[in-house]
């Protein structure tokens, strides 16, 4: 059990024993549950680089390294890429793999475009309302409308 | 789907017509996809999962599919409509309780179901009666064929099908069988089995309560691992190792009528005696008896009442099952007085037809 805590940006590391650990209150018994190693594992793996990987946040959903490791879960797809570096040893631990060798989306190249532009069209959408810019929301909303109905019928 | 015509049926998967029927109850095929221009539900705000559900119900509802899957958004049903949902397997526990836009699209016969807003914001699930992987990964992989035609998969080439949580990344497929193991409870061996499937990395947990004694005597098990081997390879694994679980649950059997037979007959007519008499009756009791009951039938020692039936009153004694069929909400202790009714008064008309 490895316990990294980081107070006035000084790191501490400190190890325990399972006992230890439980005396601590670190880990309780009913807590041992699947989100609760997968945090672990994340622990494990990223060791020493926690500062640099601290700071780490995904541009797309804006989830920070840290609250991804906290919940066991990504935000978006594009975490993977984001967390690249600490998920490939954690996935190489859980799957004993790191290649997708399965079935590929048969349609995937015909979406991409499309799902590039509409991604990008939501994004300005939503700085657009954050702005208070309504007008430019509402044209932008359209827009999305008819890009979706192009997906729909493509 | 009506859902207060719901409880007096059951899936078709539930029939007991499959491969091994008498050993394993269905096998399911799961598959986990997410759209690739939204965040996952944990971090989707109200107002993105509302337009995903939109999205989605439309594409699901729309799909040029046989069977047709027709959509049920669970924001709107009461809480026991979900447990109802969850009774049946047509959704997650999670999906029931969890909060904001979400459903799942359904297909009348009950073996395809489609979640929306679970963990990932799509759950693709076929459950097939007996032992047929292969034939639900079939439904599985063309139903997702037709539904990647209208909605654009978050996919990786490195990394494959992208989902919220890391350990379903890849295929984001678990294939599973469900099966009945009681002899094999009885004669002591289950942790035994327990370690040979944990050696081969695959998963076993048991279907109804905690631990390793599951009630009624009901054990999944499913791969955990979904990175770096394909469909067939996954589905393969499990499928190669069920028979050698078959075979032992059937030895174990076979021990039992040798050399206990008078104890098991005895066991077995005890719970149908308990079953068809007892005025209070919880559910976990109920599953216990069932299983007795069911283990009796398969090895004949029993001619009351046939696996269908048995199967059948473990679906229909759930509590929302239950308060469905009776139309009223119950606490528990009137639900442990309508179950012990409901199945003297069901046990009462099948030993009638027998007869």
């Amino acid at each position: 059990m490895h316990l990294t805590e980081i107070v006035n940006g000084k790191k501490k590391e400190k190890h325990f024993c399972q006992d230890c650990a439980q005396k601590q209150e670190l880990l309780k018994q009913q807590d041992l549950n699947l989100t609760a190693i997968l945090q672990s594992v994340i622990g494990q793996h990223v060791g020493g680089q926690t500062d640099e990987l601290s700071r780490l946040t995904c541009p797309s959903c804006g989830i920070k390294y840290m609250e991804f490791k906290a919940a066991g879960r990504c935000g978006c797809p594009n975490d993977y890429q984001v967390f690249r570096q600490p998920l490939l040893p954690l996935l190489e631990r859980i799957h004993r793999g790191v290649r997708h060798v399965g079935k590929v989306p048969p349609h995937a190249v015909l979406h991409a475009a499309l799902q590039e532009e509409l991604r990008d069209l939501r994004q300005q959408l939503r700085s657009a309302v954050e702005r208070e810019a309504y007008e430019d929301a509402a044209r932008l909303r359209d827009r999305i409308r008819i890009k979706e109905q192009t997906d729909e019928h493509g | 789907m009506n859902m207060d015509s719901l409880p007096q049926n059951s899936g078709e998967w539930l029939g007991a017509r499959g491969p091994e029927a008498d050993i394993v109850i269905s096998s399911r095929i799961r598959l986990a996809r997410n759209l690739s221009s939204f965040p996952f539900t944990n971090r989707a705000s109200a107002h993105q999962k509302a337009e995903i559900e939109v999205y989605l119900k439309g594409r699901l509802e729309k799909l040029d599919f046989t069977p047709r899957l027709d959509y049920i958004s669970l924001a709107g049903l009461s809480p026991l409509d979900r447990q109802l949902l969850v009774e049946r397997q047509l959704i997650s526990r999670e999906l029931a309780n969890s909060e904001g836009p979400r459903g799942v699209a359904v297909a009348p016969n009950e073996i395809i179901s489609v979640m929306v807003n679970e963990e990932d914001h799509l759950r693709l699930q076929v459950i097939r009666s007996g032992f047929a992987l292969d034939e639900a990964w079939q439904d599985a992989d063309r139903l997702d064929d037709k539904l990647e035609e209208k909605v654009p998969y978050a996919f990786h080439d490195e990394l494959g099908y992208l989902t919220a949580c890391p350990t379903n990344v890849g295929t984001g497929l678990r294939a599973s069988v469900m099966l009945h193991l009681p002899a094999v409870v009885l004669t002591k061996q289950i942790e035994k089995v327990f370690r040979a499937l944990q050696k081969m990395n695959l998963a076993v947990r048991g279907l109804y309560g905690e631990g390793s004694r599951a009630s009624g005597d009901f054990y999944q098990i499913s791969n955990q691992v979904t990175l770096g081997k394909s469909e067939t390879q996954i589905i393969n694994e499990i499928r190669d190792v069920i028979p050698t679980v078959i075979a032992y649950e059937r030895q174990a059997r076979q021990t039992l009528t040798r050399e206990n037979h008078p104890l098991v007959l005895d066991r077995v007519r005890r719970a149908f005696g308990t079953l068809g008499n007892a005025m209070v009756m919880t559910s976990e009791e109920t599953m216990d008896l069932l299983s007795s009951v069911r283990l009796g039938a398969n090895l004949g020692l029993i001619d009351m009442i046939n696996i269908n039936e048995v199967n059948e009153l473990f679906i229909h004694t759930q509590p929302a099952h239950l308060q469905k069929m009776l139309g009223k909400q119950l606490d528990s202790e009137e639900r442990n007085s309508e179950r012990a009714r409901f199945l003297r008064n069901r046990l009462r008309e099948i030993d009638g037809h027998m007869n």
